[in-house]
Formats: structure tokens, sequence, C-alpha cells
């Protein structure tokens, strides 16, 4: 691997890291919220 | 921090950017749209989080079926201009993780939209997504010029998938939105597949315009484009919607015709001469958002 090639491939790790990080957060709200509307519709 | 060392021979990473581009989030605009209107034409009032969930594992299902289309399809997207900058054919990503992606995406959206809306609904999108991966993409696109017409029901879910996430059952209302987009596509890809038929010729991909001629295909535009005419008309004349939507069948459906008459006269073979099928391409597009969101703003009004 060429250094090039390995900045490339740390740059893309960070990012990745980044958005899979912000989907996993956002998947967490979401199912926080199913649950509190599902509890308020079997209320 | 310790960084660990690299292997030799590692592949890179695909981009997430590249991984959002395998779900072609164009086409998906008008799935979330198609289907956020059968959602909100459906009678009653759905909790407005578990809606946007059921909206949101329509476009994510689409999604997962539009990226494992790509990983089958990534030799034939090669050979096409229009699709050979997509991430598998340009090497900016393994076949591999296409596969994993859109399987995994698959599996996601259907198990989170029986969580959140119901079971009827998850079964619908799983059947919508193995429609286009399996009958339309492995099936019939390589071999039979139908392929559009049967593998345009993949299209057309996604209104029945948001009906059924708000009403667990799905109706005649439901089954004609399905009509109306199973009808649609036939005239909206075969317009498109006349201008850039050199594309799909190059493929090897049998479309109309490759397998029959560009008169049989601008014929076949005009008497798709008559059911399709009846299905959209249909909700309206039976009482199903009202006068808003009525009204705007009837124009839409008007222009439709008038621009598939003019493709059906036209006779030029070069791209350059196509203004009637670019622009019924173009006005099909149009059609359907404003059709769809005429029935949603006759339901609110009705409200």
């Amino acid at each position: 691997m060429t250094p090039d090639q390995e900045v490339e491939l740390r740059r893309r790790q960070k990012s990745r890291s980044r958005v899979t990080a912000l989907l996993l957060g956002l998947f967490v709200v979401l199912m926080f919220g199913i649950s509190v509307a599902k509890m308020l519709i079997n209320r | 921090m310790t960084t660990i060392p690299l292997p030799q021979t590692q592949p890179l990473p695909a981009d997430w950017r590249d991984l959002l581009a395998l779900t072609k989030p164009r086409v998906m605009s008008l799935v979330v749209f198609t289907g956020l209107c059968g959602l909100i034409a459906a009678p009653g009032a759905m909790n407005p989080v578990l809606a946007f969930t059921a909206v949101l594992c329509i476009a994510l299902g689409a999604g997962a079926a539009g990226a494992l289309n790509q990983w089958y399809e990534s030799d034939i997207d090669g050979l096409m201009k229009r699709t050979a900058n997509r991430p598998l054919p340009a090497g900016r990503m393994e076949r591999q993780t296409a596969l994993h992606f859109g399987v995994g995406l698959s599996v996601f959206s259907v198990v989170l939209i029986g969580l959140a809306a119901n079971y009827v609904a998850a079964a619908w999108l799983a059947v919508s997504i193995l429609f286009y991966v399996l009958v339309y993409t492995v099936w019939l696109k390589r071999r039979t010029a139908q392929n559009i017409v049967i593998g345009g029901a993949a299209g057309a879910f996604p209104p029945l998938i948001g009906w059924a996430a708000a009403t667990g059952d799905v109706t005649a209302l439901p089954a004609l939105l399905f009509a109306i987009i199973f009808l649609w596509t036939p005239p909206h890809f075969w317009a498109l597949s006349l201008f850039v038929r050199t594309d799909y010729a190059a493929a090897g991909v049998p479309m109309l315009p490759v397998v029959s001629g560009n008169k049989v295909t601008r014929v076949q535009i005009l008497l798709y484009t008559l059911p399709m005419v009846a299905a959209a008309i249909a909700p309206w004349a039976l009482g199903m919607a009202g006068t808003i939507y009525g009204v705007s069948a009837l124009v839409l459906n008007a222009i439709f015709l008038w621009l598939a008459i003019a493709v059906a006269r036209n006779d030029a073979s070069e791209p350059a001469g196509m203004i009637p099928e670019k622009r019924l391409f173009k006005f099909s597009i149009l059609y359907l958002f404003v059709l769809f969101g005429a029935l949603v703003a006759d339901r609110l009004v009705l409200a």
C-alpha cells in the first residue's frame, strides 16, 4: 500500500466511523420514539 | 491511541457516499412520495413517529433493492454511459460489499416496518424487494422486451405499503394506485429507452426499441397510456376520490394522452429528433407527483 493509499484509507475509515456513529444515534432515537408511540397507542 | 499497522494487500473500504449512491437516491424520491401519499390517503390517523418510520422503511427497502440491482448488474452498468460511473462498474467498491449492504438493508427495513407499523406492511415491503431483485433484475431484464411491463409492478408497491402501514389492510383504492404506477411505467421507461436506445443495445439489454424497433415502441407507448388513463380516472369515477383529484386527473391525463399521441406520430430515428419522447418522459415524472399530490390534497380537504 502506497502512502497516498494509506492516507485515503484512513480518511475513509474516519468518515465511515462518523457516519456509522450518526446512524446508530439516530436509530436509538427512532427506537425510543417508536416505543413511546406504541405505549401511547396501547394505553 | 495506537495505530494498527495495515496489511499490504488490504483493499480500500467503500466510501459512505458510494454506499449512498447504491441506493439510487433520485429514484427513491418518487418511491417515498408515492408511499407517503398512500399512507396519508388511507382512512384514519397514524401516529406521526410510526408514520415517519413506515415511510423511512419504504425508502430503505427501495434503497436496498437498488443496491442489490446494482450488485447484480455491475457488468452491464459498465457498458452504458448513463450507469458507467456507478460505484461498482467504476471500481470504487467491491461487489461483496454491495451484496452485504443490500441484503442487510432489506432485512432491516422489513423488520423495522413490521415492528413500527404491522406485519401486512412488512410482508408487502418484502414482496416488493424480492419482486424487484428476483423477478425484474435477475429473471426478466436480460431475457425479454416485456421486462418493464412486468417489472413495473416493483415500483408500484409503495402506495400499497403506505396504505397497509396505516390500516393493516389493502382495499380497492390502494389497488388502483398500484395499477396507475404499474401502467404508467411502460410509457415512462419506453419514452426514455427510445432516446437512450444505443446505450441499451450496447449492453445487450432487450428493451423494446432494441428488439422491436422505434415504431412498435411508439405504438405500445400509446396503447399502454389508454389503460393508464382509465386507471387514473377510476378513483374519482368510482367515488373514491373528490373533485380536486378528479379535475387534476382529467387535466393530467389529457396532457399525457396528447403527448403520447405526439410520440406515436413521430418518426425520428436519432435522439436529436426525439423531442416528443423527451417531453413525454419529463412530463411523466411530473404527472405522477401531481396526481398523487392531488389525491392527498383531496383527502386533506375532505377531512
